[in-house]
């Protein structure tokens, strides 16, 4: 459990220096409030001028900085295998792009290196080696990347024999801390709002793989002739012509958005 | 090909699409030579289930011929020229859920499990031809199919038994009749069934095959009464009595059925205000569904009964009569058919002659009158039980 209590301790250090990072932010938005209520207060064209630049002020802080500076992405997901086939699978680190659809290809390089890449903005690439800092077969793998990578991954899954003979707990965590620089804001649109809902999508896939032998999918079926209104939706919005992180009555209304 | 899309609420057409294709290693493609048109498909066409899409090809009760399986399918499991009758329900096979036979619950069929997950909990199987929410797969009403994991759901049939005996068995009869099983039917056992559609007609005779001593049929049409009659069901046509609850009553003696089976679902018709009201609430899309048969079952049923759900629901109901449910000792079963589990032996029986499922249909149509017999079906016009396309017929011309 040593290896959790790192990444865990890890991610703390890490979410208090966050703090400095986001005064600006909450500064401007003070400020700009204030003047906001100064400005209404006086009554006047001036005091209205004074209110709409202070509410842009605190409208424009607001935004500051707003992206998180660490990604976490947890999930556990019941696999109907052994804790050692579930290991194995995920040990070779060139299955996980099968299954976790932000990866464009993982590379083994050593025994206990491996090259990752995902997409990035326009067309880029954002790389990153990592080493397997802990093993112990059928039971967990943790890794991390290695100085000099785009961004900065801590990694550890968790295979654990699920109660009553039903196979297999796998429990993944993977922490993004992406640069400040250039690809800080690539790597949150890649994970989007709810990383964890995303890794719970990735662990289906492995599930899925592992279980029944492939993914699921509709994706290149015969349809009938479809809405314009959906496909302009779709060129606007290419991930999804509905959001991952839509609430239950999104789900459910999703249904006027597509027909 | 020819299939059927869904256009939009009320809104069906028959167009001409792409030949499906394989996917993925498990699947098969299958040159369909009968389909039908099921009650469900109707909470479709009335607009009730959410994310739905147009363009999609409808159609879950379909049978034919396999013309091409992927590479993982292994030649004793299904080869090219085999005669199946597919379930409805997709499933994998090797998930938790598939090995303890709760088929209709596979883990890993539903390529969008997150947006049933985020109205159910969790996600039941994928469907063919229905919601995004449980899978968006193309459906059967068409000239072609394809069928995921093929290895696990189609069952082959013998030559020599026609189409219109053994294609029920891709839904409605299995539906049925684990709509009886569910019931908990003992020897003696007095059985109601609310609903004499097609799963109803299924459920009323399967639970004879199960042992009931009395099925009690209740419905408003006098032409599916009379079909319930002949299996021997005693009747009820609920817009003739003035309380359908008093009519069991005094049919039992008092003690009420053993076992209600409400083979309706979300679309109930009764009587009464309380049914406007739920109307109104459903057209404003405030209560998705219409529990009015599942509020008669839990007020009918004897205590200590149990009733039995194949009826389809989509999401909430307002007024659930849970005090009645919890004070009278009453067992509910529900889901959709665990179809992998009936279909064979169920097969067995009509090889037997036990029963001939054939007795359903009142309409054989090609694929072209589809749009037009969908509304036939929902308004019940022209005696319509079952509708059964042929999307070859020479109705249909080639596409």
């Amino acid at each position: 459990m040593a290896e959790a209590v790192r990444i865990h301790s890890g991610s703390a250090t890490r979410s208090r220096s966050r703090f400095p990072a986001e005064a600006p932010r909450w500064s401007a938005v003070a400020a700009g409030s204030a003047l906001a209520l100064f400005g209404l207060s006086r009554r006047s064209k001036a005091g209205l001028a004074l209110a709409a630049g202070g509410g842009l002020l605190a409208f424009a802080g607001s935004r500051l900085n707003a992206s998180p500076t660490q990604l976490v992405a947890s999930s556990t997901m019941q696999v109907n295998c052994s804790p050692q086939q579930a290991f194995e699978f995920w040990r070779n680190f060139e299955n996980l792009p099968l299954f976790m659809h932000h990866l464009d290809s993982v590379s083994i390089l050593g025994d206990r290196r491996s090259r990752w890449v995902a997409p990035g903005p326009l067309g880029s690439r954002i790389r990153w080696d990592a080493e397997i800092v802990v093993e112990r077969p059928g039971e967990l793998i943790s890794w991390r990347s290695l100085p000099g990578s785009d961004i900065d991954v801590d990694g550890y899954v968790e295979f654990r024999q699920a109660p009553g003979n039903r196979g297999t707990f796998v429990s993944a965590n993977i922490i993004y801390s992406p640069p400040a620089g250039k690809f800080g804001g690539a790597i949150a649109r890649l994970l989007g709002k709810d990383p964890a809902f995303l890794m719970r999508q990735d662990l289906r896939r492995f599930k899925a793989l592992i279980e029944a032998g492939e993914i699921p999918t509709v994706e290149g079926q015969s349809h009938g002739p479809r809405s314009r209104v959906v496909a302009a939706a779709r060129t606007l919005d290419p991930d999804q012509a509905i959001r991952r992180d839509a609430g239950l009555r999104e789900v459910l209304h999703a249904k006027r958005r597509l027909a | 090909m020819k299939a059927v899309c869904w256009m939009g609420t009320e809104k069906m057409s028959v167009e001409t699409v792409h030949d499906p294709k394989i996917l993925n290693p498990r699947d098969a493609i299958v040159r369909i030579t009968s389909t039908c048109i099921c009650g469900s498909d109707l909470h479709l066409y009335d607009g009730l289930m959410p994310t739905m899409e147009q363009g999609d090809i409808l159609g879950h009760e379909f049978m034919g011929e396999v013309v091409e399986v992927g590479g993982s399918i292994k030649p004793e499991k299904l080869k090219v020229g085999d005669r199946v009758v597919v379930p409805f329900t997709i499933a994998c096979g090797h998930c938790f859920f598939c090995e303890q036979q709760l088929w209709s619950c596979c883990e890993n069929s539903n390529p969008n499990y997150w947006m049933a997950e985020k109205l159910m909990g969790y996600s039941p199987s994928g469907l063919f031809g229905y919601t995004h929410m449980l899978g968006g797969y193309a459906g059967g009403q068409a000239q072609y199919a394809r069928v995921p994991f093929a290895d696990v759901g189609p069952l082959k049939l013998p030559n020599g038994v026609p189409d219109e005996q053994v294609v029920f068995l891709s839904d409605i009869f299995p539906t049925g009749y684990m709509g009886a099983e569910n019931a908990n039917i003992r020897p003696g056992d007095t059985v109601a069934i609310w609903g004499c559609g097609p799963v109803g007609q299924f459920a009323i005779r399967s639970a004879f095959l199960l042992g009931a001593e009395r099925v009690i049929a209740i419905d408003r049409f006098n032409y599916r009464l009379r079909l319930a009659q002949q299996a021997g069901a005693e009747i009820i046509n609920y817009t003739e009595v003035d309380s359908v609850l008093d009519r069991l009553k005094e049919m039992t003696g008092n003690i009420g059925p053993d076992s209600c089976i409400d083979a309706v679902g979300m679309e109930a018709h009764y009587t009464g205000p309380t049914y406007l009201v739920d109307r109104a609430k459903q057209a404003l899309k405030i209560e998705p569904d219409r529990p009015g048969v599942l509020r008669e079952c839990i007020m009918a049923c004897r205590k200590g009964g149990t009733i039995s759900v194949p009826g389809v629901y989509g999401g909430f109901v307002d007024n659930f009569p849970i005090g009645q449910y919890m004070n009278k000792a009453i067992t509910m079963k529900t889901g959709q058919a665990h179809m992998m589990k009936y279909m064979k032996p169920l097969l067995d029986r009509i090889e037997r002659g036990d029963i001939d499922p054939s007795f359903v249909v009142s309409h054989r149509v090609p694929i072209d009158d589809a749009p037009k017999m969908y509304q036939v079906f929902r308004d019940k016009q022209d005696h319509c039980t079952k509708v059964v396309l042929d999307p070859w017929a020479d109705g249909a011309r080639a596409a």
